[in-house]
């Protein structure tokens, strides 16, 4: 399990330094790109955790697409080569990222995570499967998935649209 | 060993095999004429801004030959922006249209789309006719996005 700990360690600490650089850099296509490769680390934490397809989904939907959005927002952005500025709300989201990071903090220690001793499921695909899709499940909520995406699509529609 | 590890193994294989040839390799080769460079850039901007300095700084030791295995001789046109033979005129900060962004939106919703038919189609022996149901509402409801985009004309480009 030493090589486990190994990865998971390497892909903390990239994916902490990444998500730094996300906050500090001042070029904010620097800033998409390290946010691309914090979601790699996640995947890659994923990937420690045997959740295959959770990790091929995060590589899929956040380091595929998330990003290609991201990115051309920034494109489209007018004056994006001066970079972030720096504001009057510095302190005050310091503070409020601050006390988020204490109450999680405080959260996550205070739990007793309850550590399951069976084996983790080698496909996890056909379990996720049968839990989304047969009788029982969670219909209601993967039907509702579809309603979110029809409201980007008309969305993106009306903001095409407009003159 | 690496089997063990199974896909991580190899990723960080990879990772380390690409680190290594791309970036360290080059570095380190070319390491003391970039050194060599450097040294000059430091003391004319010493001759230019202090140069009563220059005299207390020591000469660079010559690098012999066979260390200097990668050269480094940067020049303005090497380091410019060089694409298929052409100049480079402006920026490359160009805004582009903002209708590319409807596209952007549309891939996501396929790509959210795929992603839950994938374990659908995974597991489709399992679930029966229930699930092809569920699905195919699920695909009716976000087909109703593409027919209205298509009878508004947003997908034609002009």
């Amino acid at each position: 399990m030493i090589g486990l700990d190994i990865a998971f360690w390497i892909l903390a600490v990239v994916g902490v330094i990444a998500a730094l650089a996300v906050v500090l850099l001042g070029d904010v296509f620097r800033a998409a790109l390290s946010l691309v490769l914090c979601f790699l680390t996640v995947a890659g934490i994923y990937i420690t955790l045997s959740a295959d397809f959770l990790a091929a989904v995060q590589i899929l939907i956040y380091v595929g697409a998330i990003s290609v959005l991201i990115i051309l927002a920034i494109m489209l952005t007018r004056d994006v080569q001066r970079g972030s500025p720096s504001n009057r709300l510095r302190l005050p989201a310091f503070l409020v990222a601050i006390l988020f990071f204490g109450g999680v903090a405080y959260a996550l220690l205070n739990t007793t995570w309850q550590v399951s001793s069976t084996p983790p499921l080698e496909p996890t695909t056909p379990a996720i499967a049968r839990l989304l899709f047969s009788e029982g499940g969670f219909i209601l909520p993967v039907e509702i998935a579809p309603i979110l995406l029809l409201a980007a699509i008309i969305g993106a529609i009306v903001l095409v649209r407009e003159k | 060993m690496l089997a063990d590890y199974g896909y991580i193994g190899l990723l960080l294989v990879v990772a380390i095999f690409f680190a290594v040839t791309t970036l360290l390799l080059p570095f380190f080769l070319s390491f003391p004429s970039r050194l060599v460079i450097y040294f000059r850039r430091f003391t004319q901007y010493l001759e230019t801004h202090y140069p009563f300095l220059v005299r207390f700084i020591p000469p660079l030791p010559k690098f012999p030959r066979f260390m200097q295995v990668v050269p480094y001789n940067p020049n303005p046109v090497k380091s410019s922006t060089f694409e298929c033979g052409m100049e480079t005129i402006g920026t490359a900060w160009v805004r582009f249209n903002f209708r590319y962004y409807f596209y952007a939106l549309v891939f996501i919703a396929l790509d959210v789309l795929v992603v839950f038919l994938y374990p659908w189609a995974v597991e489709l022996r399992g679930l029966g006719l229930f699930g092809l149901i569920a699905a195919l509402v699920f695909i009716f409801i976000i087909v109703i996005g593409y027919i209205y985009a298509w009878r508004k004309k947003v997908l034609e480009w002009k």
